[in-house]
């Protein structure tokens, strides 16, 4: 005689196990079949998630117009930009894999929870597989990990944190644009050579994410250098008037003062620095210096006269002379009637690079996809030979020093090139304890299955 | 003790910006009792008409400079501004570079217009609604402004300088013994201070030894009693809101070269001004100043390392924490009138 476990409580709890996989967002199961958003038809479909409303606007915007002529290009429209210079050449105007690509754009507003509503929107409802943009390490963070969930590809826009591809490191997400190790390997011998080994540095860091990692690595830099670090001050993000963090850097005993400063907070705290007269003064029987890690065009032009001479870095910039910028330049230049921002050529590389991908894989399939990119080798994309390196999805190239122009001509011109450091000096290994050390994983690739 | 000093220096100014903010919103809610939460705009809207009158002089036709080339290797196109044409570089280059004084000039119209549309346009609808309505209504239309600005200049700050003349700082510790480079100051910042000062005196004195300021504080102490003897007291305190919108205006026309004005400053400011006004006593002027002053220089006391090392995060709550003590403790505020928030 047989027994039956069928109880009423049974009955209850796998009717709420079933109802609760059933109420589960469609994003974590929809692939149950094949993979998340698998194309069917004739087109495929991207998600610039940029921000279009918010302190960042302007640089979402530049992101908005390069993804537009990334999409132009793999469509076989217009001259193909890089796509000429690119040293893969899989890729040929018919689209990806036959499909002609579209795109949806999303507004993160520069705020993570905005950026993850708009992504998993976008994800959900119009089905993309891949999303790009941003300008903010914190929303990058926050849309990397919901991507990894989702089963999507992230391919990072602008993000400078070292967590993006260091603590919060994952499968699914990799990051063109460098890091701020990389600017501090790359200022530190520059800033030797200008202003010697014997200064003391004040830091005001932006308390946030990036500000914490700008400052732990150019911390790290100048004192490798033989400087001091007198004070660290964190400020709050968008605090507007810095004064009361600027009166006490000269009376620190500081002879340099190093602003972890991103977008306007560094326009007006390089300004308020300058109407303080900090440039003009003299500590230490020496001239007293700023320095500001991370230029992007947007803020030089925002802080206007004051970043003459002022030393930064950035991932790249217009003014390079190789094939691929100036192909790049031209095409953006003619259609938009100005020079690309350096967060504009990232979202273009990023948005080439994943079609380009997805064709050597010969799959959609975000794991095919990952497994394409990882440890890939290219060129010709504006800063020279890069490897999209296997254990962290973190790019390697080489690094600008700027400094604001002393004489420039027009408004775009208000950065020049000091030095491309070379990759060997920004490289780290993958398990660098400011990346997370040896616990950091990029975890499993995920495809929604 | 320069550190102290310092601190009341950098107070000055942000106390500066906040009086005058408060002297406004006192002034609207003194005379028509509206709690005009669009009043952070007006000073916005102030710093935008700098902003315009800059790109106004700045504006510019293109002249093609053979000897140049652009970043596609054309010719390079120079903007020559319409000013240098027509007045000469001299004059020229000295009207952009004055814009921000100048722009006090165009402020004060403009702002007494926008001042005039808002009040008879919107907020005289809600003179006899709650509190609560009076709130959402100009908070919304704070927003609708902010938002505007924002179409029209973008998201980014915008870099408004002060004329060349005032750029640099002064070095304040040198002129009381202390070292050089001790205690600097920005000139600009005490042209700010200065030009407060004679804003917040004029105000008073308009109301004080003028009949139509005399008129106005009748009706502020006794609307009732004021309008039985015949006068339009409305009209009058219609035109003190133009003057409350004119005050905040020229003070954000003022305030550009210190703080790069974006279409949330407004926002940013609106919020400590109500503080200010609830510490110094609603409705009392005198006490609007007094505050404003008094929370600039708290501010800068909390941002000190040393303070900031005994309490984390002091800076950004010290205003409220004051506030908090001020309603728990006295609710009618520094300088207020017995029984204004107390019943």
């Amino acid at each position: 005689m047989s027994k039956t476990n069928f109880t009423r409580r049974g009955l209850i709890k796998t009717g709420a196990a079933t109802g609760a996989g059933l109420a589960l967002p469609t994003i974590f199961t929809s692939g149950a079949m094949g993979f998340t958003n698998e194309p069917t038809g004739s087109t495929v479909k991207l998600g610039f998630n940029v921000p279009q409303t918010g302190p960042y606007a302007e640089e979402g915007l530049d992101e908005l117009r390069a993804q537009e002529l990334a999409v132009e290009h793999i469509n076989g429209i217009g001259d193909g930009g890089m796509l000429n210079t690119f040293s893969s050449k899989v890729l040929d105007g018919t689209g990806i894999l036959g499909k002609k690509v579209e795109f949806v754009t999303g507004d993160t507003q520069t705020k993570s929870d905005a950026a993850r509503a708009s992504a998993k929107s976008m994800i959900e409802k119009d089905g993309v597989l891949m999303i790009n943009g941003g300008s903010s390490s914190g929303v990058a963070v926050a849309v990397q990990s919901l991507c990894q969930d989702a089963g999507i590809m992230f391919m990072a826009g602008l993000t400078h944190s070292n967590d993006t591809t260091g603590k919060d490191r994952k499968a699914n997400g990799f990051r063109h644009f460098f890091n701020a190790y990389m600017s501090a390997a790359a200022l530190g011998p520059v800033l030797k050579n200008v202003y010697g080994t014997d200064r003391r540095a004040y830091h005001l860091t932006a308390d946030y994410t990036w500000g914490w990692t700008q400052q732990e690595s150019i911390q790290a830099s100048t004192e490798a250098i033989g400087w001091e670090t007198v004070n660290n001050v964190l400020t709050p993000v968008g605090a507007g008037d810095f004064s009361s963090y600027i009166t006490p850097v000269l009376q620190s005993g500081a002879d340099v003062l190093i602003l972890n400063h991103y977008g306007g907070d560094m326009v007006n705290s390089l300004s308020q620095a300058v109407q303080f007269g900090l440039r003009d003064a003299m500590a230490n029987g020496k001239q007293f210096e700023i320095v500001v890690p991370l230029y992007s065009e947007l803020m030089a032009a925002g802080a206007g006269d004051n970043i003459k001479g002022v030393y930064g870095s950035m991932n790249w910039n217009w003014q390079l002379t190789d094939e691929g910028t100036q192909a790049f330049v031209k095409s953006f230049g003619e259609k938009f009637g100005r020079p690309p921002s350096g967060s504009a050529h990232t979202c273009y590389v990023q948005t080439i690079l994943y079609a380009d991908a997805v064709t050597r894989a010969g799959a959609f399939n975000p794991c095919a996809v990952v497994e394409a990119l990882e440890g890939f080798e290219f060129d010709g994309l504006g800063n020279g030979p890069t490897l999209y390196r296997a254990e962290d999805h973190q790019c390697f190239k080489d690094v600008l020093v700027m400094k604001g122009a002393e004489n420039p001509t027009t408004e775009y011109d208000n950065l020049e090139i000091v030095e491309v450091t070379p990759v060997d000096q920004v490289i780290y290994p993958p398990n660098h304890p400011m990346f997370g050390g040896d616990e950091a994983s990029l975890g499993e690739c995920n495809d929604g299955a | 003790m320069d550190a102290i000093i310092l601190q009341i220096l950098n107070g000055l100014d942000k106390g500066s910006a906040y009086a005058l903010i408060a002297l406004g919103l006192t002034l609207i809610f003194g005379t028509l009792g509206v709690v005009n939460f669009a009043h952070g705009a007006l000073f916005m809207i102030g710093a935008f008409v700098a902003v315009s009158l800059q790109r106004l002089f700045g504006m510019s036709f293109e002249q093609i400079d053979e000897t140049k080339t652009d970043f596609l290797g054309n010719p390079l196109k120079v903007n020559v501004p319409y000013v240098d044409s027509w007045f000469g570089p001299d004059v020229g280059e000295w009207l952009i570079d004055w814009s921000v004084p100048l722009a006090i000039l165009v402020a004060i119209p403009v702002m007494l217009l926008v001042g005039f549309v808002m009040e008879r346009g919107l907020i005289k609808h809600f003179y006899k609604r709650p509190h609560a309505d009076q709130i959402l209504v100009t908070f919304g239309l704070a927003i609708v402004l902010q938002e505007l600005i924002k179409y029209f200049f973008g998201a980014n700050p915008i870099q408004t300088g002060a004329p060349d003349a005032f750029t640099g700082s002064f070095d304040f510790g040198r002129l009381i013994g202390f070292d050089p480079n001790v205690i600097i100051y920005p000139y600009w910042r005490l042209v700010y201070f200065a030009f407060a000062a004679v804003v917040i005196g004029a105000v008073f004195s308009f109301l004080r030894f003028t009949t139509f300021g005399m008129v106005v504080r009748a009706g502020m102490a006794d609307r009732e009693t004021v309008e039985l003897l015949g006068i339009n007291i409305d009209r009058r305190f219609t035109i003190m809101f133009g003057i409350a919108a004119a005050v905040a205006g020229i003070a954000g026309v003022m305030y550009t070269p210190i703080l790069a004005p974006n279409y949330h400053m407004g926002m940013d400011f609106l919020v400590l001004s109500f503080v200010v006004v609830v510490v110094g006593g609603m409705g009392s002027l005198p006490g609007a100043v007094a505050a404003g002053f008094l929370l600039g220089i708290l501010q800068s006391f909390a941002s000190m390392n040393e303070i900031k090392a005994i309490v984390p995060g002091i800076d950004q709550v010290i205003i409220y924490l004051v506030a908090i003590i001020i309603l728990l403790t006295r609710p009618r505020g520094l300088l207020g009138r017995a029984g204004v928030m107390e019943d």
